[in-house]
């Protein structure tokens, strides 16, 4: 059970936190650059994009958060304050209580050292007991095995299976659709802490 | 080269002019178990003004993502539906289909697979796609046998996803590969050599 003082957006290793227009463009134009984040991340073709079509990116986000169907968050260490990643919550539909999570660790070098894991559960939380969702989605690349690993140790499981829908690389991919109901979330909550 | 790629046994797939699907639009609207089996959205009601200039303002558009067609009725040409594709991903050649046939007299009546027959062939043979999806509630089960009649199978189902009417509901996803559709039109004689 959450209480009203308890912290929403820090973890013991991470913090979310808002975009930084100033500093932040210039570390994720470095991510863009790697053919194996973009790729893990978007269906969409690989392309580097430069610190100035990323603040145009991070204004367009804003301007989407109005809506109240985007949530995005930074991720940051809290040692060092430096930028880890993101991870956003993304078509959220008021009326059903659904919504989409993503979420990126920029560097290879920050990765598998539970950033992602400590994230999520973050993100989970703000989901389920800030905005009363009732359920979220996930939707990774069959060749994305440690974000399908991620996702469901965190109690996740896998809902849908659409055949062959990515083509990378010369050979096709399944894409895997997870889900996560509210209160799965509350009983797994209690056997991983 | 195929002569019929827009027109099948029932019907045939067209371009209507604004102010005749406008009126449809709206009249359809009013059956709220159209809407509800048609999408997530809270059922709504749109004048025909406002669906005229929702058409209008999308003419002359070129929207590489999308291609919607009316249906339209061989023996009496009568605009009967609609169908389209979208959310195109041409790096992977995939699509998803909606479907929806507003008049309630025309529902089982293999309208619906006659145009989804046609637009399978829109999608395979004149965009080269290489698969499609789609997803209906589990509230609907007469969708899941008319579109296995059309080659799509099962690819699994997002669990509780929506809500209606006081209870929560799967929405079950589907998928049809090219290939398997061609081995299907040769099998059928249906392919033209």
């Amino acid at each position: 059970m959450m209480e009203i003082k308890d912290q929403l957006f820090t973890g013991l290793h991470i913090y979310l936190a808002a975009i930084d227009h100033a500093k932040d463009p210039e570390i994720e134009t470095r991510w863009t650059h790697d053919p194996e984040y973009m790729r893990m991340l978007n269906p969409e073709p690989m392309r580097p994009l430069s610190p100035a079509q990323l603040k145009k990116k991070y204004e367009a986000i804003e301007k989407d958060e109005d809506r109240h169907d985007l949530f995005y968050f930074t991720i940051r260490n809290r040692q060092d304050e430096r930028l880890l990643g993101f991870i956003r919550l993304y078509w959220v539909d008021w009326t059903n209580g659904n919504g989409n999570v993503q979420l990126g660790i920029g560097d290879p070098g920050d990765r598998r050292r539970g950033y992602g894991r400590e994230t999520l559960q973050l993100l989970m939380q703000y989901a389920f007991s800030e905005l009363n969702l009732f359920r979220l989605s996930a939707i990774i690349a069959e060749y994305n095995q440690a974000g399908l690993n991620l996702f469901l140790k965190a109690g996740f499981s896998e809902e849908v299976r659409r055949r062959q829908a990515q083509n990378r690389d010369g050979r096709r991919w399944d894409v895997i659709h997870l889900g996560i109901l509210r209160d799965e979330w509350e009983s797994h909550q209690g056997s991983s802490a | 080269m195929i002569e019929s790629l827009l027109e099948g046994k029932l019907v045939r797939l067209v371009d209507e002019e604004p102010e005749v699907i406008s009126k449809e639009f709206s009249r359809w609207g009013r059956d709220s178990e159209y809407q509800r089996l048609l999408n997530f959205d809270p059922a709504f009601l749109w004048s025909e003004k406002k669906w005229k200039e929702a058409i209008e303002s999308e003419l002359g558009k070129d929207n590489p993502r999308e291609y919607f067609f009316n249906i339209q009725t061989l023996s009496e040409k009568r605009l009967i539906g609609f169908i389209g594709l979208m959310g195109i991903e041409w790096n992977h050649g995939n699509a998803w289909v909606a479907i929806g046939l507003g008049e309630r007299e025309d529902w089982g009546k293999g309208y619906g697979s006659d145009a989804m027959r046609l637009i399978l062939q829109y999608a395979f043979n004149e965009l080269n796609l290489y698969r499609l999806t789609l997803g209906f509630f589990e509230y609907n089960p007469r969708a899941q046998r008319s579109y296995e009649k059309v080659g799509f199978q099962l690819e699994g189902r997002q669990r509780q996803m929506v809500q209606r009417a006081g209870k929560r509901w799967d929405v079950l996803i589907m998928g049809i590969l090219q290939p398997d559709w061609q081995n299907t039109q040769l099998g059928a004689g249906l392919s033209n050599p």
